[in-house]
């Protein structure tokens, strides 16, 4: 493992662990209002560590929902990290099946966002690991310290913080964006399709992001293969 | 809870695992079609679209907050500051802004 690497994975991916901290606050807290011990909840985080998935099934447990339904529920959530990690594998120097088996666990929204819109060629393993330690630990740590305290951050902060994620996947799409009109058409015409999901509430949110991001992405690139033939 | 919550924790896990190891472990060493390729390549830039919109203008109730959080991340992005800049200075506005609200 390249040591250089792996903290500058680190250093990347800090800024999703600034993100997860309300989150994963919120969700220890909420946890333990749903009557999860502190070993139930963390469990969850370790094992599952999907923050849409985690949140729907307290609401689910609480609604007294068969565990059956809640996993299916948790699959449908969580199949767009399919065309992540399919994506992703472009972006990924050749190594060990294992070991790519072994860091997929910790792709998520915000890791694969990270690593997808590094600059230059293939991103090694070592890099990754980092990428995923710092999101990963961040989310699991804070998840016990939610549930411990049981209170959540002072209100104006909690508000504020909610941005982070947001604010961290602007930044990581807007560079490529200068200047270069394909990015910008592909974030919209999936920001568009996605918002008409959403208002016209056709589809639960996880397959909205996975089909919108689809669409876009063939439709662009029919269009600059039309281009590229005339 | 009970041990059916930890038979849940169990297919939760699974499920979740699958979808994320199965193209980075059986994609390894192959070869893709060239439009496949070029479609894999437009995903990371879509998907970023399609997390950020339509969710970034309702992270509260109160709707400002989204639509002054996104103002000022583009604001600050656009300005060429690094990610680390971007969150942080976003979440200082909305600070700023729930003292004033």
């Amino acid at each position: 493992m390249n040591g250089r690497e792996f903290s500058s994975g680190l250093k990347a991916g800090t800024s999703i662990a600034v993100g997860y901290f309300p989150i994963a606050l919120t969700f220890g807290l909420l946890a333990k209002t749903t009557g999860l011990s502190l070993i139930e909840a963390v469990a969850m985080s370790i094992f599952v560590y999907a923050g849409a998935a985690q949140y729907i099934s307290l609401s689910l447990i609480t609604a007294g929902v068969a565990p059956a339904v809640i996993v299916l529920n948790t699959f449908i959530v969580n199949i767009r990290h399919f065309l992540m990690t399919a994506a992703l594998n472009e972006k990924m120097q050749p190594d060990d099946r294992w070991k790519k088996a072994l860091y997929a666990f910790g792709i998520t929204d915000e890791s694969f966002s990270v690593l997808a819109t590094q600059k230059g060629n293939k991103l090694s393993t070592a890099f990754a690991v980092g990428v995923i330690v710092i999101a990963y630990g961040s989310w699991v740590i804070f998840t016990a310290i939610g549930h411990l305290i049981g209170a959540n951050l002072p209100q104006f902060l909690q508000a504020s913080m909610s941005i982070a994620l947001y604010a961290m996947f602007v930044g990581l799409l807007v560079p490529s964006m200068r200047g270069n009109r394909k990015v910008v058409s592909l974030a919209l015409i999936a920001g568009a399709v996605n918002s008409l999901f959403y208002f016209t509430e056709w589809l639960s949110t996880g397959w909205a992001i996975m089909v919108s991001t689809l669409a876009s992405a063939i439709f662009i690139e029919w269009i600059s293969r039309k281009g590229v033939a005339h | 809870m009970g041990s059916w919550y930890w038979w849940m924790i169990l297919g939760m896990a699974v499920v979740t695992y699958i979808p994320r190891a199965i193209p980075l472990a059986f994609l390894e060493g192959k070869e893709l079609p060239q439009t496949l390729q070029n479609v894999l390549r437009n995903i990371p830039y879509a998907v970023l679209g399609a997390l950020i919109f339509p969710a970034i203008f309702f992270i509260q109730e109160n709707i400002w907050y989204g639509v002054i959080g996104a103002i000022a991340a583009f604001g600050i992005a656009f300005t060429g500051a690094n990610v680390m800049i971007v969150v942080l200075g976003s979440i200082a506005v909305l600070a700023v802004l729930s003292l004033i609200i």
